[in-house]
């Protein structure tokens, strides 16, 4: 401190001439790893001019865990619940894109009301996922209530997949050729009440505290603006991509399971910027809450998984009397079944974006390749480029937009 | 075969495979159209030009995702798979080139800035070198890390694990130590050509040994001296026979002893 002093006391000499042209250097700040509002263990090496980001690098892989790798030496049906694991808030889509990667190497069919219970279930997932990040957004940029609200939404969610499937988060629910269990007719009914009554009100009150809010707008309108084109250089997805007012919805163009049988709309900003994404991930769960409905009213009765006795295990009743049954079990659970060679990109549209899944598979029970395109990643690699130029705290408001989360970012 | 999976659908392009080879020309090594996604296969060095061309003329304007992928048995052992998606023709391409630890692939950053961390993913991964890049740092593997995980002969477990020493206050990084085996099941049905041989089964697996060849002149005993065991042993059997002889009459053939 005292030569700091000295130095200024050497520049603030009358005699000279450059009076105050002290230089001040940029200095840099770590926001995180452990960090409230990092959504999970983000490193963030900014460089700030007084408060106005300069440059921001983003420090990723702290919560790798070399799934991909893991995954080569899982066989098929092993390797299904790491995808539960990757993003953990919305168990379900990712294990949508894996299911129809290996389904389309096999090209396998899978039974409607299996189609229906996918998609069914995804779009619950939705609504759990946009609960989180909307819930969260609005805490990072300063509101406590709507996210308890939105909190409690959530545990509804994470109660009918634990009557689904057993789990509240880790469901494994969905299976190559089609979903594990049947689901009870009184968890359907009690969906639809749901869908009907408790998310509408509690969905709407809580939105109804921010979306005209006068804090919440100055925070967010405006900031991190995303015009088309750096949208598509970026390779933004989902709710970002539909935020910068592109309207590109995978459900849409290139349906998948049963999403060409249900209807909805594809919302999309118009001023590209945090509120925009904001207001198209709420869009959303009204849009998810409708395709459920329908999905309610359309489902057949019918099988759940496919018939290939090769792909997915026959049913424990038909197990205690046949012998073939049983092998037929047993060999599904230990060696797997085996995928004929070739390789599939398939991506769906997860709640934050694009998800792919990129399937390498040699013609045996593992998966040569296994390699997983997370949302987080081009959406995170984009954080330099929409900070530039703002506030320091306006990076919890973009990093909220964005809706990362560090299990699916880092794999 | 017609497609009955319920994968998202995508309208196949007729004749895009045509289209492509005539406008990039030489540098398309391969194009083929599998489960109705066209892959392409360029050389290495016009990947960047390639892009440029698939971005303007064909419309593929995002870059979804930059794969690695190892063959070690091939000669340019790496695959390095850029995934393109057009938003405006509702289709995917996939663009492949190959490479192996030291030949950099030119970078495609200045096409689409999103490449720079998927680069970077694949040359942490694997350790493919992306010409052009300015930032080729590791990006998902530890502070420090050494080698390139995803390599077909990088071990599963890894080389060091980290724990925190009581001693010394701080995170060390040790040689794995596994308490257990790492299980790795063969579950390859015997009946299905296992290429290895079952235990009990040695014998039986085991090639029979080719039939011993002829002998070059075959032993013959026509008289009593010659008793196909030698020079030397005929001798010795012509004095005993001719001893025996004089002593008592030959035995008859059959008879025993």
């Amino acid at each position: 401190m005292s030569d700091y002093v000295e130095k200024l006391d050497h520049v603030l000499n009358a005699d000279d001439p450059t009076v105050g042209d002290t230089e001040i250097q940029n200095y840099t700040i770590n926001f995180g790893p452990q960090h409230p509002a990092a959504h999970g263990v983000l490193r963030l090496v900014m460089e700030l001019d007084g408060e106005i980001v300069e440059r921001c690098d983003p420090h990723v892989g702290l919560l790798h865990r070399g799934t991909e790798k893991l995954i080569e030496y899982k066989t098929y049906l092993q390797a299904l619940p790491y995808f539960d694991r990757l993003d953990y808030c919305s168990p379900l889509g990712m294990e949508h894109s894996y299911v129809l990667a290996i389904e389309k190497l096999l090209n396998l069919e899978v039974p409607l009301r299996a189609q229906y219970l996918r998609v069914f279930f995804a779009e619950l997932t939705r609504i759990c996922n946009h609960m989180l990040n909307l819930g969260s957004h609005v805490m990072d940029v300063g509101a406590m209530t709507p996210n308890l609200w939105l909190f409690e939404i959530r545990e509804d969610c994470l109660n009918f997949f634990e009557r689904a499937s057993g789990a509240r988060m880790h469901s494994a629910y969905f299976r190559p050729g089609g979903v594990h269990q049947d689901v009870p007719l009184k968890l359907l009914t009690d969906i639809g009440d749901w869908l009907d009554d408790r998310l509408p009100r509690l969905f709407e009150d809580a939105i109804s505290l921010v979306a005209d809010n006068r804090i919440f707008k100055q925070r967010n309108v405006d900031i991190a603006v995303v015009s088309k084109e750096d949208a598509l250089k970026w390779g933004f997805s989902g709710p970002m991509i539909r935020g910068s007012g592109i309207p590109w919805d995978i459900r849409k163009s290139q349906p998948y399971d049963a999403y060409d049988r249900v209807e909805f709309d594809v919302p999309v900003g118009t001023q590209f910027d945090c509120y925009d994404r904001f207001m198209v991930r709420v869009e959303e769960v009204r849009q998810s809450a409708r395709i459920m409905k329908q999905c309610l009213n359309d489902m057949p009765e019918g099988p759940i998984a496919s018939f290939d006795r090769k792909v997915s295990p026959p049913k424990r009743g038909e197990m205690k009397q046949s012998m073939e049954a049983l092998i037929h079990h047993f060999k599904l659970y230990t060696e797997g079944f085996h995928v004929p060679a070739g390789e599939v990109y398939v991506a769906t549209e997860s709640p934050k974006g694009e998800f792919g899944v990129y399937l390498v598979s040699d013609g045996s029970n593992k998966p040569y390749r296994c390699k997983i395109r997370p949302t987080a990643f081009s959406h995170l690699q984009a954080m330099d480029f929409m900070l530039k130029g703002h506030m320091l705290a306006d990076t919890t408001a973009v990093l909220g937009a964005m809706d990362i989360v560090f299990g699916e970012c880092d794999r | 075969m017609s497609s009955v999976h319920s994968a998202p659908r995508v309208q196949p392009i007729d004749g895009l495979a045509d289209a492509l080879r005539a406008a990039l020309g030489a540098v398309v090594l391969d194009v083929v159209d599998e489960h109705f996604e066209v892959s392409l296969t360029v050389a290495r060095d016009a990947v960047a030009d390639t892009m440029i061309v698939l971005r303007d003329q064909f419309a593929y304007q995002q870059l979804m995702e930059i794969a690695g992928v190892d063959y070690p048995e091939r000669a340019e052992r790496f695959e390095v798979v850029y995934h393109l998606l057009s938003i405006t023709k509702n289709h995917r391409l996939r663009v492949k080139v190959s490479t192996d630890e030291n030949q950099p692939v030119p970078t495609v950053t200045h096409i689409w800035p999103v490449a720079g961390w998927l680069e970077r993913e694949v040359f942490d991964m694997y350790g493919v070198l992306f010409s052009g890049n300015t930032d080729l740092r590791r990006i998902l593997t530890d502070y420090g890390f050494k080698g390139h995980p995803q390599r077909k002969d990088f071990p599963l477990t890894g080389y060091v694990e980290l724990r925190y020493s009581e001693d010394q206050k701080r995170v060390v990084y040790e040689p794995v130590k596994l308490a257990q085996d790492f299980r790795s099941f063969d579950f390859m049905s015997p009946w299905e050509g296992a290429e290895y041989i079952l235990p009990g089964d040695e014998k039986a697996a085991a090639p029979t040994p080719p039939p011993a060849p002829p002998p070059a002149t075959p032993k013959t005993t026509e008289t009593k001296a010659v008793t196909g065991a030698g020079e030397p042993a005929n001798t010795k059997a012509a004095e005993t026979s001719a001893a025996k002889a004089d002593d008592t009459p030959p035995a008859k053939p059959g008879e025993s002893k």
